[in-house]
């Protein structure tokens, strides 16, 4: 689909309303995952493996069902059997079968009378574990003789011979990079590594759920794709995904991380067995430990380049750990390592591998960031020891529409070149570096996504509207929503309402990923609002006794479209939706597809960054992101997302990991050593909106909610090396880190 | 699990004394809590000491400061001349936590938790403070230093409670300063603490006190290091020796804090640092 004439002048779109949703958030109105309760519900706890890899020879439930309070327990036992592929992985994740994969794995649930006697009860529940060797690093994970976590695991394209935790592989490129290499003035190898991140959302995985003894259950709970978890709550537990009826709460952040299902089984099974509502609320502890952190990485990255700054040829090789299940994104990071660039010379591999560790989930943008991070490191090296500067070297080499990919699409329309020239042009950009600071650049590339959507737009009789939509609303998407229908129907942005409906009330739509949202949900709003212009415009061509092709839509009326067709008095939405009843019945326009043109987005960030040399200790001083939203909806919420990927890599690249002991065990589940950033950590966070058309959206709306967290580790990374004097080449970039690193230099 | 909330220290020690488990005292309850909810402590009894009379007042005593075992930081913060007298130990206690933990935190409760990375205890260390114990052979004095024997391990005997906390006087031409390192701004754990507290006369050091936090199973107390900047204007020869002798006083570990190398260094970095502080005040 592509929408060669994109709207341009909008009433709108552009502007900045409060969001709908606000008010409730700000006086607690809202309802988030955990504040759902019903009569009679029970309260569920989890036992989690305190190892990183065993065997599980029995489980003993019987003292735990006796204790006071407690309704019911289940295991593995109590999930379907048969699975095979993706589901049973997904099963395998939210309850243990033979083995515990990894610290923090589910192996038992119980549900009682209260939270504090499930908790207890858990203590009760014995598990006879034969604890093997684990291992959590992925180069580890990838040599001769580590422990298998699981035999036969590895997909088609694994190559032959390579340890069986190594479970995917992915290759592409084009050109001659030898030769490329061979014909560079300077080359410059090296490998890069990044440590496990969280997403950090602040709500935990919350659920209330309800199961009949008939196989029908209900959810309430907070996900970035409720019709995703009726599928996988169907599958796990045996029955349909339609007998689920799934209702997204409010979300206190997900980035990602709530694409995945964790809980919602679990209450259900407990729910089934106990014929009660069940309530599971996950720690912070949990939420650490047993949902899905970002892949770490290992990464070779070589770069060719001329005296001039042209780029001859790049290699990578990214080695991807995504814990005890296949999945981890190195595909995603081998397709956007070199993205940026119009190589003639390229190639990139990547290997998935498996270790003790937590089944990773997506996360903004995911693989790409740490990409990014390694190829913009040695890109930035290359500028300093040759002394050229980073944004003209950028833009001589940048991706523009027609050239090849390195991946090997041929680009359509994007905005890179758009965005490096506002970076070079930015205020920032020209002010002087601080002393003892250094100045980071970086470019960041994320492909975005369509996905199966469904929208329905129903008009009340007072002429206001009921927008149902199937993604939850992760970043302010309502107003979005409410915008685009208010702009294509030319009615006031208060009078409609944009709900989240529920699995039962709407076509199936995919989960909110892939800064999908205001693309695609947001296509469909459009095209279900002018499918409802074309039944008022029938309902007014009736009442006037003309042609329903004689009649148009302008501002809100109804319109005889010339002197033709008759002089008619403009009908409004509301005289039309007055009179609906009598007229045709009920009028509601509707819009269901696979969009397909997302447009890519490519964002460059400039960041100055100072490091006290004494300690390693690393401040921001200023920052400034520059990325292309096609179009943007909201400002705000689009400037949001941008500053809001940037405060997240800023974490990411300077304090946050995931820290194991030598016993496989996670030992910073908890925000006090789990750092992101406080609000006195970050700077003001400046933006730049570019607006370069995406032809497959009706107004040209870009994904904007990952490409933002694609650039901000190699621009930091660049900026504290800059400072420091010497190369960083490993995440998080913690002060002991920069310490060492300047010893040793 | 039993609480107690007594109205006398006298009563406290009774209750204390008859437990037979385990017996944990409430005063602000920023750590209590905490380890009750993690469910790290399972204790028999609270004794909560807050409905004590005397033990959220602050009160001048022989120049110096007697601080009550439930004055929370925010009341010790909001004491202008205490804060004149000895603002290294005000802004080292004022570090912990949120402006939320703020209104509960007790410099005893720190004290007591005997944490290596407390925030205050290097602070008081420093500044020669004393501890005032009660138990049922009645009250004793104890050097701040002496209070913790290790991680999470005091000195005080069974039935025990610490009442108060002084703080001696400051006395003429005295500054003191506490500064720790945390990866981030705030809401952090040391991984590592300094404080200086010295005495001028002239331009000359007459007087210090050094001690170092999160780098050994206590709270250290380093004599060679104050001995390093007696006598001295703090020139670059003293700061250095005053940076090598807190380094070689550290004894940490490696964790997820930070390393043995990296807390050794940061030892001396901010010992230099904080006599620096502690010397510009003594200035005035």
């Amino acid at each position: 689909m592509a929408f060669d004439e994109a709207k341009k002048d909008f009433n709108l779109i552009g502007t900045r309303p409060a969001r709908p949703d606000g008010i409730d958030k700000v006086t607690g109105r809202a309802q988030f995952g955990a504040d759902k309760a019903a009569p009679g519900q029970l309260h569920a706890a989890i036992l989690r493996s305190p190892h990183a890899h065993a065997r599980i020879k029995s489980i003993d439930t019987s003292a735990a069902e006796k204790a006071k309070g407690v309704k019911g327990i289940v295991t593995r036992a109590d999930f379907a059997t048969g699975l095979k592929g993706e589901m049973w992985n997904k099963l395998e994740n939210v309850m243990a079968g033979e083995k515990a994969l990894y610290d923090g794995h589910a192996i038992a649930a119980v549900a009682a009378t209260s939270a504090l006697a499930a908790k207890d009860a858990l203590k009760l529940i014995k598990v006879d574990f034969e604890v093997l060797d684990h291992v959590t690093n992925v180069d580890e994970s990838m040599k001769d003789g580590a422990p298998v976590i699981r035999e036969g695991a590895a997909g088609p394209s694994t190559p032959e011979g390579m340890h069986p935790n190594v479970v995917g592989f992915y290759s592409s490129g084009h050109g001659d990079v030898d030769a490329g290499f061979a014909d560079a003035d300077l080359v410059i190898e090296d490998t890069f590594t990044t440590e496990a991140t969280h997403q950090g959302y602040i709500e935990p995985h919350a659920c209330l759920a309800q199961m009949g003894k008939d196989g029908k259950g209900e959810v309430w709970c907070c996900t970035q794709g409720h019709f995703n978890v009726a599928k996988v709550c169907g599958h796990l537990l045996g029955t349909e995904a339609s007998q689920i009826r799934v209702t997204a709460s409010e979300i206190g952040g997900g980035f990602g991380g709530k694409t995945e299902v964790f809980i919602e089984p679990v209450a259900l099974a407990l729910a089934k067995k106990t014929n009660r509502p069940v309530k599971l609320v996950m720690s912070r502890s949990e939420v650490f430990r047993a949902s899905g952190p970002t892949a770490s990485a290992s990464m070779d990255i070589k770069i060719g380049m001329k005296k001039d700054g042209t780029m001859t040829a790049g290699r990578g090789v990214f080695r991807l750990q995504g814990g005890a299940f296949p999945g981890a994104p190195g595909t995603f990071t081998a397709m956007c390592a070199f993205a940026p660039y119009a190589l003639e010379n390229v190639s990139q591999e990547a290997y998935d591998v498996m270790t003790n560790r937590p089944k990773q989930a997506a996360y903004r943008a995911p693989g790409s960031p740490m990409a990014a991070f390694a190829v913009e490191s040695v890109v930035d090296e290359l500028c300093n020891q040759l002394g050229l500067d980073p944004i003209e070297v950028r833009l001589k080499n940048a991706s523009r529409e027609g050239s090849k990919a390195s991946f090997g699409i041929n680009w359509p329309r994007i905005g890179l070149v758009e965005c490096l020239e506002a970076a070079k042009a930015h205020p920032h950009y020209s002010t002087a570096i601080p002393e003892n600071g250094g100045r980071g650049v970086s470019c960041g590339f994320w492909f975005n996504h369509g996905g199966e959507t469904a929208v329905s737009l129903a008009l009340a009789e007072d002429g206001t509207v009921s927008l149902s939509v199937g993604t939850p609303d992760i970043g302010g998407s309502r107003a979005s929503m409410c915008m685009m229908a208010a702009e294509e129907l030319g009615i006031k942005y208060d009078d409609i309402r944009t709900t989240i409906a529920d699995t039962a009330t709407l076509g199936y739509n995919e989960i909110s990923h892939g800064s999908r949202v205001t693309y695609a949900s947001g296509l469909a709003t459009i095209e279900a609002a002018r499918d409802t212009i074309k039944k008022l415009c029938k309902r007014a061509a009736a009442k006037w006794g003309i042609d329903e092709d004689a009649v148009y839509w302008e501002d809100g009326f109804a319109k005889p479209s010339g002197p033709n067709a008759g002089e008619f008095e403009p009908m409004s939405l509301a005289k039309i939706a007055s009179k609906m009843g009598a007229t045709g019945g009920p009028i509601v326009g509707h819009y269901e597809a696979t969009p397909e043109g997302a447009g890519v987005s490519f964002a460059v960030h400039i960041v100055d960054a100072e490091v006290d040399k004494e300690t390693g200790s690393t401040s921001v001083g200023r920052y400034t992101v520059i990325q292309d939203a096609g179009k943007a909806i909201h400002p705000s919420y689009v400037e949001g997302q941008f500053q809001g990927g940037a405060a997240q890599g800023i974490g990411w690249a300077l304090n946050e990991e995931y820290i194991y002991g030598e016993d496989g065990r996670l030992q910073n589940a908890g925000f006090l050593d789990y750092r992101i950033p406080v609000a006195s950590d970050l700077p003001m966070i400046d933006t730049v909106i570019v607006e370069v058309p995406n032809p497959g959206h009706p107004y040209g709306v870009r994904g904007v909610g990952e490409t933002s967290i694609c650039p901000p580790l190699a621009a930091i990374a660049n900026a504290v090396s800059n400072a420091a004097g010497v190369r960083m080449k490993s995440l998080p970039m913690s002060p002991p880190r920069i310490l060492k690193a300047l010893d040793e230099a | 699990m039993q609480y107690q909330a007594p109205d006398s220290f006298d009563a406290a020690v009774t209750l204390l004394n008859a437990e037979q488990g385990m017996a944990r005292v409430l005063a602000g309850g920023t750590d209590v809590l905490v380890q009750l909810r993690a469910g790290t402590v399972e204790p028999d009894l609270i004794v909560d000491i807050k409905r004590i009379p005397g033990v959220h007042d602050i009160t001048a005593e022989d120049g110096g400061w007697r601080i009550g075992a439930a004055v929370s930081g925010v009341e010790l913060n909001a004491h202008a001349d205490l804060c004149a007298d000895w603002p290294g130990v005000a802004e080292a206690h004022d570090l912990i936590g949120s402006t939320q933990v703020q209104g509960r935190a007790t410099l005893t409760g720190n004290l007591c938790t005997a944490s290596p990375a407390a925030d205050s205890v290097p602070a008081m260390v420093a500044a020669g403070a004393t501890a005032r114990v009660q138990g049922s052979n009645g009250t004793r004095d104890v050097a701040v230093e002496a209070v913790g024997t290790g991680p999470f391990k005091v000195s005080l005997a069974q039935g025990e409670v610490i009442t108060s906390i002084f703080l001696p006087a400051r006395g003429a031409n005295g500054g003191d300063a506490y500064l720790r390192f945390i990866p981030r701004t705030e809401m952090d754990i040391a991984v590592v603490g300094a404080a200086v507290s010295l005495t001028l006369d002239g331009d000359k050091v007459a007087s210090a006190r050094v001690s170092l936090g999160a780098v050994a199973p206590t709270v250290l107390l380093v004599e060679g290091a104050a001995n390093a900047i007696i006598g001295t204007s703090l020139d670059d020869a003293a700061m250095d020796k005053l940076a090598a002798t807190a380094s070689a006083a550290c004894n940490p570990i490696s964790d997820k804090r930070g390393t043995v190398e990296f807390r050794t260094k940061i030892a001396g970095v901010l010992a230099k640092r904080a006599a620096k502080i502690a010397y510009d005040r003594a200035k005035g």
